[in-house]
């Protein structure tokens, strides 16, 4: 069976800047794909070159059988886009912000009633239907964002960062809710720079950093590439300087990796356990103060990590 | 398909506009309360009926001996006019001048000497037609903007008959039906009599205006009410193309464009959204000043037709801005300062006879100057072929601003990143 998704060579560039780097990839049909990377890796843009928006600078990304660039109406009528900024009219209602993108999306009459209904249900905002977007929470306006993005029932869904800025319950349940359409027969292309997201929700994952795409499989062919390696996490106080203590920790038997970053330290070594008790103590014979310590089995993160020698939240 | 999401975009902005009370003050509150003040500073709440234009002191200074500066001194003595204006005739230009610095004159008519001979001879090429000379008081800058709407109305209606008389006496002379020698006389004959009709056609258009009891009664608030709306109407269009940049930033307008919609509909629809608004408020604005002063806007069709140019005029300048600025908060700045500049030049604060003659060619620019003059002249009796000028001004003024904007927009692209 053909791809739903099929990106070739994909490039973007702004003057001098390459927002995206020569990207290739597929996504079949009823996948869960995510593209997991730091902030400006380059995954909204890719996005939105998917979604018709922007225009490559060069090769092609065929939807559904559409290249973007030449059929993008057609490439538009099988997606639907839910984008990481809240999308919505704040002085509408949800009710009517969902009666307006329908309305977009060709619906109307019964058809439009009955899908506002079902998505209402779906976003539990059936109650509140009636009340304008400003005065809803942070998640709530997640849940709409989403649910607009849901009206015409589209077979592939781009979700760009749809958990961003919101509390752990509502992240909980819009992580839920796209394993529910997942499970429904959508195929999902989904952005994130939350490992543990990619990592719950992912059949596949691809990773993109400044543009290019530095991996891609499952996540045990991703973590495959790191071996048995565990990764130890330094947690510091503020005015601790964390590349002073990375450089004095890379001599240690055992540490294979020390990665400074905001206030932490990475480690990657082939056994957290056995490298903790020296770690600890040649940072306390440098005089630098641990406040807590992570160990970290093999993960995304770890990958990123072994791939850039940067964390995902740098 | 296109054009219903089009409509839709454009009603979901006037929604969205009629629910910001910030808008709605700035949109319909300020303009009305600066209707309403400067209708009190100018004496529109006195004498119950308000302010009317009655008995307005004019100096005649015929110089001219020929027959046409003798039409104008009948058009302003007419019994028609007798009501409205109260002209004194005289030979001495400066004795009248001091009249009219001295505030006992509205302003002063000067025919020059040789005014119908220099436009019922025939032209060599340089000349000109001597020009009538009119000395306006700056402290009756209404009184004086009637008057000189009359000096306007005739001149333009003798200029109309001397290019008719040209023509038709060239289509004589290359069809011989008349000699050389004949021309002269047949074509100063030929424009007389089409500038005495004009004249008289306009005479008789205030005379049945002035039997219904109308047109004689013409309230200042009238032209305050228009003035203060054409320039808040500057403020609509560019809150409208701010919207489009705002739009870009929510991220709502990134949303239409991945919809199964153009971006000519999408873009369309946002300037739809703009001309719609421009509508609605210069209708609730004049409905409401009519409703609540009693105005009489005249002709209800050039009324209609004049609030459709003008909103149309004023939408081109707001998609321009949007096209051609970068931010929201440019667009707001740029369009407070063009509001202001615009209801300067336009006339929206004083007469625009008293400015300079570059400013008052740089005023051709402004919808506020079309829509101000076509809603005085559509206040004093006009019908919609007085105002057919400021009609096709005002059409050829969005035309071209939107034509403008659309190819700015088409090269940049819609959503900006």
């Amino acid at each position: 069976m053909p791809p739903i998704v099929e990106v070739i060579n994909l490039v973007k560039k702004y003057g001098d800047l390459t927002a995206v780097d020569g990207i290739s990839f597929t996504v079949q049909e009823g996948e869960i794909f995510s593209l997991l990377g730091p902030n400006g890796a380059g995954k909204t843009t890719t996005l939105s070159i998917l979604s018709t928006l922007f225009s490559p600078t060069a090769g092609e990304a065929i939807i559904c059988g559409h290249p973007v660039t030449k059929e993008p109406m057609a490439v538009k009528r099988v997606i639907g886009v839910v984008p990481q900024e809240i999308a919505l009219y704040e002085d509408l209602t949800a009710l009517e912000n969902l009666n307006f993108w329908g309305k977009m999306y060709g619906l109307s009459g019964r058809d439009l009633s009955r899908r506002i209904d079902q998505v209402l249900e779906l976003t539990g905002l059936k109650e509140r239907a009636r009340q304008r977007i400003k005065t809803y929470s942070g998640g709530m306006k997640r849940r709409v964002n989403i649910g607009v993005g849901l009206l015409h029932q589209p077979r592939l869904l781009f979700m760009d960062e749809p958990t961003v800025g919101i509390d752990p319950q509502s992240r909980r349940a819009i992580l839920d809710s796209v394993k529910e359409l997942n499970r429904a027969g959508m195929t999902i292309l989904y952005t994130t720079h939350y490992m543990e997201e990619a990592q719950e929700l992912s059949d596949r994952v691809g990773i993109i950093d400044h543009g290019k795409l530095i991996a891609l499989g499952t996540q045990d062919e991703l973590t495959a590439q790191v071996g048995e390696m565990d990764t130890l996490i330094l947690h510091l106080g503020e005015n601790e300087d964390p590349i002073h203590l990375a450089e004095g920790l890379k001599s240690l038997p055992g540490v294979l990796q020390a990665n400074p970053t905001d206030h932490e330290v990475a480690i990657v070594t082939a056994s957290a356990e056995e490298a903790l008790a020296p770690v600890v103590s040649r940072a306390n014979e440098m005089g630098f103060k641990i406040y807590s310590v992570d160990m970290r089995e093999p993960n995304l993160e770890a990958v990123f990590l072994h791939l850039t020698g940067r964390a995902l939240r740098e | 398909m296109g054009l219903r999401k089009l409509f839709l975009i454009a009603f979901k902005d006037l929604r969205l506009i009629f629910r910001d009370p910030a808008a709605l003050i700035m949109m319909l509150l300020a303009p009305f309360l600066l209707t309403i003040g400067m209708g009190a500073l100018t004496g529109g709440f006195s004498g119950g009926g308000g302010s009317t234009f009655s008995d307005i002191p004019v100096e005649i200074v015929n110089l001219d001996e020929g027959i046409l500066g003798q039409t104008l001194v009948d058009v302003f003595t007419s019994p028609e006019l007798e009501a409205l204006v109260s002209p004194r005739l005289s030979t001495d230009l400066g004795a009248a001048q001091a009249l009219v610095d001295s505030n006992q004159s509205a302003a002063v008519v000067c025919i020059p000497a040789g005014f119908s001979e220099s436009l019922l001879s025939p032209r060599t090429q340089g000349s000109s037609a001597a020009p009538i000379e009119f000395y306006a008081n700056p402290t009756m800058p209404n009184s004086a903007g009637f008057l000189r709407s009359l000096v306007d109305q005739f001149v333009n209606q003798v200029e109309i008959g001397r290019v008719s008389g040209e023509v038709i006496v060239t289509q004589l002379l290359e069809n011989g039906l008349i000699s050389y020698q004949q021309a002269p006389d047949i074509g100063a004959q030929i424009g007389y009599e089409m500038g005495q009709a004009s004249a008289t056609s306009s005479s008789i258009r205030i005379k049945a205006d002035l039997a219904e009891g109308e047109a004689l009664e013409f309230n200042i608030l009238a032209y305050m009410a228009p003035s203060m709306a054409l320039m808040f109407l500057m403020f609509t269009v560019t809150y409208g193309a701010r919207s489009l940049l705002v739009e870009d930033r929510a991220g709502t307008l990134p949303r239409m464009l991945v919809a199964p919609t153009s971006s000519a509909s999408v873009l369309g629809g946002k300037f739809a959204g703009i001309f719609l608004t421009a509508i609605a408020q210069l209708t609730i604005l004049i409905g409401g000043t009519s409703l609540m002063f009693s105005l009489q806007w005249g002709d209800t069709m050039g009324v209609i037709l004049l609030i459709l140019a003008a909103a149309f005029g004023a939408t081109g300048w707001g998609v321009l801005f949007a096209a051609i600025l970068k931010t929201p908060g440019q667009i707001a700045v740029t369009g407070s300062a063009v509001m202001l500049l615009f209801g300067l030049l336009g006339g929206s604060f004083f007469d625009l006879s008293m400015l300079p003659g570059w400013v008052q060619m740089l005023n051709k620019i402004t919808p506020n100057f079309w829509g101000n003059d076509g809603f005085f002249i559509l206040g004093i009796g006009g019908q919609v072929k007085d105002i057919s000028t400021h009609l096709t001004a005002l059409l050829i003024m969005g035309g071209v601003l939107f034509a403008f904007a659309s190819i700015w927009i088409g090269k940049r692209g819609l959503a900006r990143k």
